[in-house]
């Protein structure tokens, strides 16, 4: 176990809350990422494409 | 691949699919060897004692929050000068990012700060102009939100960010120019590096992790308003054919 002295609240708590919003910039990213992938197949299922990608 | 070719969305997505898995995993090796040498090898501060230990966190936080902004100083001068189509989608996506490094550059320093000043804020310039910072970034992320065509929010964006570039070289030398509380610069200095190398060994790998966590999000969220762009387009096309 590390001593931390008796500031140890202070110390911890920095790398908690470092560790939460590391946490919630991944969360935030990969759930963005689902939506648009659910968003385009959605769209793409009804029949609306690119115009390039229909043509190709 | 030339440079130019990532002008190309389609290349880009291309790209970014190869490339994340392994910045992912770079990431994740630099942060678990980082905190090793953090919580195992670094040692106490002979002033500090362990409180030196929100250092590895704070300062990396700082460097980037002034980091990404000049990422998007250099995107915005993309949009406005050479209109790349992913300048503002890089800026854009860096926004949130550079917001959420900044707010841990306050709330870690503010941690830092309470048993080292006996406070946790003082209005001193430093400080002060980091909150500025932090507040414009929540501004800029505003603005693309209030204008619909992401070209427009763009361009305002652009002005915006450039505007608030001016406050990159105050944050940097408030410490020379004014009296404040938070310390003179001790890494990014003329002269050198004025911490011992057992702290600053552990403080460049920790700066290094999160300058990987940054370019491994940055690349995501990009990868994602190119998506948001198509889905835009296409809900545009489906309208117009109704």
């Amino acid at each position: 176990m590390v001593a931390l002295g008796p500031h140890a609240a202070f110390i911890v708590t920095s790398y908690v809350v470092a560790a939460l919003v590391v946490i919630g910039l991944v969360a935030w990213v990969l759930a963005d990422y689902r939506a648009q992938q659910k968003l385009l197949a959605d769209l793409e299922a009804r029949g609306v494409t690119r115009r390039s990608k229909a043509e190709s | 691949m030339a440079l130019i070719d990532l002008a190309n969305p389609t290349r880009f997505l291309n790209l970014t699919a190869r490339v994340l898995p392994w910045l992912t995993a770079a990431t994740a090796l630099a942060f678990a060897f980082g905190i090793y040498l953090v919580w195992a090898v670094a040692p106490d501060d002979y002033q500090m004692g362990a409180v030196v230990k929100i250092m590895f966190v704070h300062v990396p936080n700082a460097w980037l929050a002034m980091g990404v902004w000049a990422v998007m100083s250099l995107s915005a001068i993309g949009t406005l000068v050479w209109r790349h189509p992913l300048a503002d989608v890089a800026a854009k996506s860096a926004a949130p990012i550079g917001a959420a490094f900044t707010f841990l550059a306050l709330v870690t320093g503010a941690l830092w700060g309470r048993p080292m000043w006996g406070t946790y804020w003082v209005w001193d310039a430093r400080l002060t102009s980091v909150l500025v910072l932090f507040l414009m970034y929540l501004g800029v992320i505003a603005l693309w939100r209030t204008v619909d065509d992401p070209s427009r929010a763009g361009r305002a964006a652009a002005i915006l960010t450039l505007v608030g570039a001016i406050n990159l070289p105050i944050i940097k030398f408030s410490v020379d120019w004014w009296n404040t509380l938070h310390q003179p610069a001790s890494v990014l200095r003329l002269g050198g590096p004025a911490i011992h190398p057992a702290i600053l060994t552990p403080l460049m790998v920790m700066a290094l992790a999160f300058l990987l966590l940054f370019v491994t999000l940055h690349l995501a969220a990009m990868r994602n308003e190119i998506l948001r762009r198509r889905v835009r387009t296409l809900w545009l096309m489906q309208a117009q054919g109704a």
